[in-house]
Parts: C-alpha cells; sequence; structure tokens
C-alpha cells in the first residue's frame, strides 16, 4: 500500500479534532490546553508539509517553519501567563477561572 | 525587484520593528523608571511610522506577499494614531496604579507592528505572521496586572480562545493552500475561479471563523465581555479599535482578493455573522451592570455593522474605513472616561455608579452624554455617519434587509446608552468623584469635540480620501 496525500489529510484532520475537543471537553488542567493547542498547530503543519510534498512547492514547508516558530512563542508566552494566574488563584483547574460571569 | 525597493514599500514596519528593538535594549538599562522616557520614544517611533505610511508609494514588494496600497495606508496611519493615545494613557494609568513597568509602550509597539503586517498581508504567510505577532503581544497586554486576579484571568481566557482561534484560522489556511497550489491571494483567486472544489470551501470557512474570533462577531464573541471586564482598562481601550480595525481590512482583503468571485459562497456566511453580532450585541447589553461590560457587547453590535460593509463588496470599502475611524474615536473617548472617573480612589466601574454624575461633574457628563449619543447613531454626532455610510453601502449592494436588521438592532441598543444618560442627569447622585487625571479628561474632551462638530470638518477631508483608497482594493 502506498502512502499518498489522502491518508495525510486523514491523520491530520483526526489530529486537529482531538485538538479541538481537548480544548472543549477537559474541565480539569489548563495545561491540557496548552497541549491541545499544540496538538492543533502539528495537525496543520502535517497539512502543510503533505500538500508542500504533493504540490512540488516550497511555500508550504516555509510556512510550517513560521508555524513551529511561532508554537514555541506561544507556549512561553501561554505558560507566562499561567504563571502569573496561579500566584493569583494558588489552582490552575479550568473551572475556577470563573471570576467574571455574565 | 530589486530589494531596496521593497524595503522603501515597508518602511513604516522597519521603523517600528527597529526602534522596538532598540528601545527594548534601552530599556532593559533603565528600568522601570525610565517609563516616561520610553513612552515618549515609542510615541516618536509611531509618528515618524505614520508619516511613512501617509506619503509611501502604493506597491507590492516580497514576491506578493506585502501590499501596500490606499487601503493599507489609511488603515496604518489610523492604527498609529491610536496606539499614541493609548500609550499616553497607559503611562497615567500605571503611574497612579504604582506599576510602571517599561514594557508596556514596547508591547504596544509591537502589536502595531503585527497589525500593520495585517493590513498588508498579501499571502497566506505574512497574514498568519503579522496575525500572531498581534496576538501575542495582546495576551501579554490582557493579563499586565500581574498581581491581578482579574487581569490575569482576563489573559488566561483571551490566550485560549485566541489560541485556538489561530489553530482554526491556520487550518483552513493550509486547506486552502493544499487545494489552490499556492499562498498568494492573487494565485488562490486564480485557481477558486477555475476550479473551485470542496476543500477550498472548507478552507475559506475555517479561514472566516478564525478571523471571526479575532474581531469578536458573534458567535465567536464569548471571550470579549469577560476579557474587556479584566484586562486594564487601557488596554481594553486598545483592543476595542486598532486590532479589530486591522482584522477587518485582513477580512475584507482575503474575501475580496482571494476570493473575489466566489462573493456568493462568502457574502452569506458573513451576513450571519453581521446579523448575530448585531442581536448578541444590542440583547446582551441589556443586562449588564458593569460599564466595560457593556462596552464589550457594543463593541460586538459594532462589528456587526462592519461586517455588513465587507459583505456590500467593493462599495463598502470606503464605508468600512471611515466606520473604523469614527468607532474608534467614540470607544477611546468611552473608555477614557471610565479611566477618569473614580471615588475615593476606587475606579468607578458599575453602571449605577454613575447616577447623579451631573451634580458633581458637569463637563464629563456632557462628554458621556455626547460620546453615548454617537455611539447609539444619533444625527449629528460622528457614530451616526459611521452607521450612515455602512447602511448606504449595503442598500447599494441590494442588502436591504440586513440593513433594516441593523437599524432594529442600533434602536434596540440605544435602550442602554439613554438608561446611562437618564442616570447621570436625573438620578440622585451617589457622592462626589474624584478629580480626574489631566491627560484623561482631556483625551475625553477631544473625542468628543471630534465627535460632534469636529466629525464635519474630519469628513470633508477624509471622504474622499477614502473614497480614492479603496478604488482598485482586491486588483
Amino acid at each position: 500500500m502506498t502512502i499518498d496525500l489522502v491518508h495525510y489529510l486523514t491523520v491530520s484532520a483526526i489530529l486537529f479534532t482531538i485538538g479541538v475537543l481537548g480544548i472543549f471537553l477537559n474541565r480539569r488542567n489548563v495545561i491540557i490546553i496548552l497541549m491541545s493547542i499544540e496538538l492543533i498547530l502539528l495537525a496543520v503543519n502535517i497539512n502543510f508539509v503533505a500538500f508542500s510534498a504533493y504540490l512540488h512547492d516550497v511555500q508550504g514547508q516555509i510556512m510550517a517553519m513560521f508555524v513551529l516558530t511561532v508554537a514555541a512563542a506561544e507556549a512561553a508566552v501561554g505558560l507566562a501567563i499561567l504563571v502569573t494566574f496561579f500566584r493569583n488563584r494558588g489552582d490552575i483547574a479550568v473551572d475556577d477561572a470563573s471570576m467574571m460571569k455574565g | 525587484m530589486d530589494y531596496h525597493l521593497a524595503l522603501s514599500l515597508a518602511l513604516p514596519e522597519t521603523i517600528i520593528a527597529v526602534s522596538s528593538l532598540l528601545i527594548l535594549v534601552f530599556g532593559a538599562f533603565r528600568g522601570d523608571k525610565g517609563m516616561v522616557s520610553i513612552s515618549a520614544l515609542c510615541g516618536v517611533a509611531l509618528i515618524a511610522a505614520a508619516f511613512a505610511a501617509a506619503f509611501a508609494q502604493p506597491g507590492t514588494a516580497f514576491s506578493g506577499a506585502f501590499v501596500l496600497d490606499g487601503v493599507a495606508q489609511f488603515a496604518k496611519v489610523a492604527i498609529y494614531i491610536a496606539a499614541l493615545f493609548i500609550i499616553v494613557l497607559g503611562q497615567g494609568y500605571f503611574d497612579r496604579l504604582g506599576a510602571r513597568r517599561f514594557e508596556f509602550p514596547i508591547l504596544i509597539l509591537l502589536a502595531t507592528l503585527g497589525m500593520s503586517m495585517m493590513v498588508s498581508a498579501g499571502d497566506l504567510i505574512s497574514l498568519y505572521v503579522g496575525l500572531e505577532l498581534q496576538s501575542l503581544a495582546l495576551y501579554v497586554l490582557a493579563a499586565f496586572r500581574r498581581d491581578d486576579a482579574k487581569s490575569s484571568e482576563a489573559g488566561l481566557k483571551y490566550f485560549v480562545l485566541g489560541a485556538l482561534s489561530s489553530g482554526l484560522l491556520l487550518y483552513g489556511a493550509s486547506l486552502i493552500y493544499g487545494f489552490a497550489g499556492s499562498m498568494n491571494f492573487h494565485a488562490i483567486a486564480l485557481s477558486a475561479s477555475t476550479n473551485l472544489n470542496v476543500g477550498l470551501i472548507f478552507g475559506l470557512v475555517f479561514l472566516i471563523c478564525g478571523l471571526a474570533f479575532k474581531v469578536s462577531a458573534a458567535p465567536f464573541h464569548m471571550w470579549t465581555p469577560d476579557v474587556y471586564e479584566g484586562a486594564p482598562t487601557p488596554v481594553v481601550a486598545f483592543f476595542a479599535g486598532a486590532p479589530k480595525f486591522a482584522a477587518m481590512v485582513l477580512f475584507a482583503r482575503v474575501l475580496q482578493t482571494g476570493f473575489e468571485s466566489q462573493v456568493e459562497q462568502w457574502r452569506q456566511v458573513i451576513l450571519v455573522l453581521a446579523v448575530l453580532s448585531f442581536v448578541v450585541g444590542a440583547l446582551g447589553g441589556l443586562m449588564q451592570k458593569d460599564i466595560k461590560r457593556l462596552l464589550a457587547y457594543s463593541s460586538i453590535s459594532n462589528m456587526g455593522y462592519a461586517l455588513l460593509a465587507i459583505a456590500a463588496g467593493a462599495v463598502g470599502i470606503p464605508a468600512l474605513l471611515l466606520f473604523f475611524v469614527l468607532y474608534m474615536v467614540d470607544t477611546l473617548g468611552l473608555f477614557t472616561v471610565q479611566m477618569a472617573l473614580s471615588r475615593k480612589g476606587e475606579p468607578v466601574t458599575r453602571i449605577d455608579q454613575l447616577a447623579g454624575l451631573a451634580k458633581s461633574n458637569m463637563p464629563l457628563t456632557v462628554v458621556i452624554t455626547i460620546l453615548a449619543l454617537s455611539v447609539l447613531g444619533m444625527p449629528p454626532f460622528g457614530g451616526f455617519w459611521a452607521k450612515y455610510f455602512v447602511f448606504g453601502a449595503a442598500i447599494s449592494a441590494g442588502l436591504w434587509w440586513f440593513a433594516a436588521a441593523g437599524l432594529v438592532a442600533s434602536v434596540v441598543a440605544a435602550f442602554y446608552y439613554l438608561r446611562i444618560i437618564k442616570l447621570m442627569w436625573f438620578d440622585a447622585p451617589v457622592g462626589e468623584v474624584d478629580k480626574s487625571p489631566a491627560e484623561t479628561r482631556w483625551i475625553a474632551y477631544a473625542a468628543a469635540a471630534f465627535s460632534f462638530p469636529g466629525v464635519i470638518i474630519f469628513l470633508i477631508y477624509a471622504y474622499p480620501l477614502a473614497q480614492s483608497a479603496a478604488q482598485g482594493f482586491g486588483h
């Protein structure tokens, strides 16, 4: 069996869905949300690289490098915000982030 | 095209990028006590960039990744000026709080750089990088008061939902790239007009969802009230105007350049978002007790009007530009007034605390009245003209029913502005307010004076400017 574009797109769609569901179904821990965000970005990267190979076009791989860089920056900023949140509240449960409602 | 010419087109971005890095190094040596001089330097950089943007020759650079046209120039100048006011307001706000941080003006500068990349984006790579540069700086700004639980909660919520929306947008971008075979908007348009397939439509829908999150259009608006309530007020005044302007211009550019022959496909999606935003903004605002949450719902319904201008197509572009300038002045004024009001050192945050304000601070009461009348769309104030241009564009594009829906929603929304006016002028006072800080007072007066009569003089010059800026947009 040869692995063609459809297989890559399917894997990436599954990973993307797991990532999105991970954000919405998880009620326990904000760290899990950060992991889900990384999963979404990596799913997108699989898409870009697969398309890039399929189209014989280098732009997709350039984009994948940018996405990796931004994902690292995003994780750094996200963890920094999480640290300030933890210092103020002493907990990082998702249900706790509910001071403001309405 | 040679590199020198390409760089000269991106001169405003180059100025901001280089100066923000230099100022950051300067700040690292001076520390927080140097915040005044750092704010001043950032202001100078923004003014220089605004001049560079205003007098640049339009063109395309970096193999089509960077587009400088009339719309981009107009938006850039407006965004830089808005950022300038926020730096002034933030300086005073954090000073009085005793929480000076020299990073504040630099983060504003970096967010502005992201926005100016967004309005000039010519392909999916520059779209994504600009958007993320803006968003990452704004996440930090939302959580800027590190010792305040509400501020860090606002930052966390904004971060999680913002990162999710970036993920959706990026997934859409990857599908568009794969099925159109190129990152460039013009190449995408060419491919979409000859071979429109399901993959492209899917990608477009994901991209629209991601951008709708960024402009807080319903049903992707749920982060807005919480972030507005929790984040520091000067930051919220920034959120409400400039980033949304940049995202809307980006929205218009993606749809009208990349998918110009598929108007019928995306117009329905945009119209659904617009109508939902009117309705959610108008009804959601009725129950609010907090001033900043109320303004959040007001901004959601205003994003509906901006989306209506985008749905109108090419005729809507000048309306979009004028709408955003007038809207940014009104929201900047309203948030500034909120910063100007305090009672025994405690900021006034709830609407009922405004009761009887006319007895203790007449000038600010007049300012709030003018700005509230303006936002609700009363002629001859600025907000009326903003809505007038948008509805005019929608009607000339044949979107009668949607313009009528917008009109009904703005009548419903008028209720909560009129309630504020009634509270201030006719209700029993709840106590004296403190003397307001000088810079907030003057910016509030200036916003009210712009709203009327300044808007008339502004429109005489800006209306032809917006018309000529929008010429050839998307081609």
